[in-house]
């Protein structure tokens, strides 16, 4: 057994000298232009609906989520959004158009299993989790909130 | 007969036939002109990833054994094995083609898996001609052990692309083709190795170890061999593959190491990361090119060496580390 350990260590310093890792930096800078070209055509859209259709500020809000989240499902289906994330790493992955990418490569994916075990059985496969822990998250921040009211701190609403 | 983990074939079976089938992007690869058949279509018209997985399979077995003049009646048994889950593609093909099937799974290491055990029937005067083949598709493995396919997730350098492709071969008593002359079984080696994207550096030390034990079974040195192949163990895994042999002095440089996954693709220009993987990889660089160059005379005498690491998707999401597998054929010119 300490032999065992003894060679994974061993070996684990080899690969390490092989390994070329994810470049980071390369990653930052393209995450930042990806994701920021993201956002500014999100802002683009919403200031259209603002100017175009009468929409105030925060109303604006839902009709471009929904906008940017038919492009993103638009560029799934034709094979270009998983092209695009190789490239642009989170910078595809944490706007909304990475979650509506992650809800339709899966429905995509298992479509051949049949809508209710395939589609629907798989749909949240990979957007599950972020649901279940961004519920979990604003569960916490809300106690957060409310105890920081409790004590006057804050604006509290 | 057998020593230490190697099997003798003193009756040297026979390579009768060959063929690899593949998807698109080997198509575009510098092996196109060795392959049987190059579909366009990644889906190969299917209506699904497994299906089209399966119709290269059956494509590759249908080929190989047109080309060896038989018939699916003449050929006795079918070894065959894949990465689905239960082996479906295998199994399913068996079911088209009516061949006796044994199901084998060894993962990417099954190319040379059912070739061995194929050889050992025929040697061993158990049947007279047997099918054996492999295959893998690379959106059924995506969805299999990563993402949905279309899903945008940024891979690492050190991932590998798994080949779509499938090798078939049928081996004979006698006949013209490569001569089969000893197979070595791999032991299931494991050196802590747990992401899933770092499969070259899983399965390195066992190709490594069962290239040793070869070596050391048949008391021979790797110069012995014009070229050794290891199945798929791409950038990293090669090299880590020669940094092993340097610490234990092993003389690899007698003779031509290269790798599968380093062949089928051209890795600067093409984007598969480190290199093909899969068992499609093996089966058809070695059935499709590799036996070519054989009988052409560029080699005399080569070693494959078919590589497998033997995980599931629960397995690394239970933090398991990978176990690897490696199984040697030894391959010598035939007649033509």
């Amino acid at each position: 057994m300490a032999d065992k350990q003894m060679d994974e260590q061993h070996y684990k310093k080899i690969r390490k000298k092989r390994d070329p890792g994810r470049p980071v930096l390369r990653n930052c800078v393209r995450a930042f232009l990806a994701g920021g070209t993201i956002c500014l055509i999100g802002q683009a859209i919403q200031e259209a609906f603002i100017h175009w259709f009468d929409f105030d500020k925060q109303a604006a809000g839902n009709p471009t989520v929904a906008v940017l989240i038919i492009i993103s499902v638009f560029f799934t289906s034709i094979g270009v959004y998983d092209k695009f994330g190789q490239w642009a790493g989170a910078g595809s992955a944490v706007p909304v158009t990475g979650f509506a990418n992650a809800l339709s490569s899966s429905a995509l994916e298992y479509r051949s299993q049949g809508l209710v075990l395939g589609v629907g059985g798989h749909m949240f496969k990979l957007a599950g989790s972020v649901i279940v822990f961004g519920t979990v998250a604003a569960f916490f921040i809300a106690i957060i909130h409310w105890v920081l009211g409790l004590l006057g701190i804050g604006g509290g609403s | 007969m057998f020593k230490g983990q190697t099997i003798l074939f003193p009756s040297h079976p026979v390579i009768t036939s060959s063929a690899a089938v593949v998807g698109p992007v080997e198509g575009k690869g510098p092996l196109a002109e060795d392959f049987d058949k190059i579909y366009d279509d990644l889906l190969l018209h299917q209506d699904s990833w497994e299906k089209a997985e399966r119709k290269l399979m059956l494509e590759a077995a249908k080929i190989a054994i047109k080309k060896s003049g038989m018939k699916s009646e003449d050929i006795q048994f079918y070894i065959g094995g894949d990465l689905m889950d239960q082996i479906v593609s295998s199994s399913f093909s068996a079911r088209q083609l009516g061949i006796p099937f044994l199901g084998v799974f060894g993962a990417c290491s099954t190319a040379m898996e059912s070739l061995a055990l194929a050889a050992m029937m025929v040697d061993s005067s158990k049947a007279t001609a047997v099918l054996a083949g492999t295959c893998s598709h690379n959106a059924s493995a995506e969805k299999q052990f990563r993402y949905p396919t279309e899903y945008g997730s940024q891979k690492p350098p050190s991932a590998q692309y798994t080949v779509t492709g499938a090798g078939a071969s049928i081996v004979q008593a006698k006949g013209r083709g490569p001569l089969i002359t000893s197979a070595t079984i791999g032991k299931v080696i494991d050196l802590g190795v747990k992401d899933p994207f770092q499969m070259g550096a899983a399965m390195a030390p066992s190709a490594v170890d069962t290239i040793e034990a070869h070596c050391r079974d048949l008391n021979i040195a790797p110069g012995e061999y014009d070229l050794i192949v290891t199945g798929d163990l791409a950038k990293i895994g090669h090299s880590l593959a020669l940094d092993l042999f340097a610490e234990k002095n092993f003389p690899i440089d007698q003779t031509t190491y290269k790798d599968c996954g380093l062949m089928i693709y051209d890795i600067e220009k093409q984007e598969v990361q480190s290199g093909g993987s899969g068992c499609g990889c093996s089966a058809s660089v070695t059935y499709g090119h590799i036996l070519k160059q054989l009988q052409a005379g560029e080699y005399e005498k080569i070693l494959v060496v078919a590589t497998g690491s033997l995980l599931s998707p629960l397995t690394y999401q239970q933090g398991e580390s990978i176990p690897c597998v490696a199984h040697a054929v030894a391959l010598q010119r035939g007649r033509k």
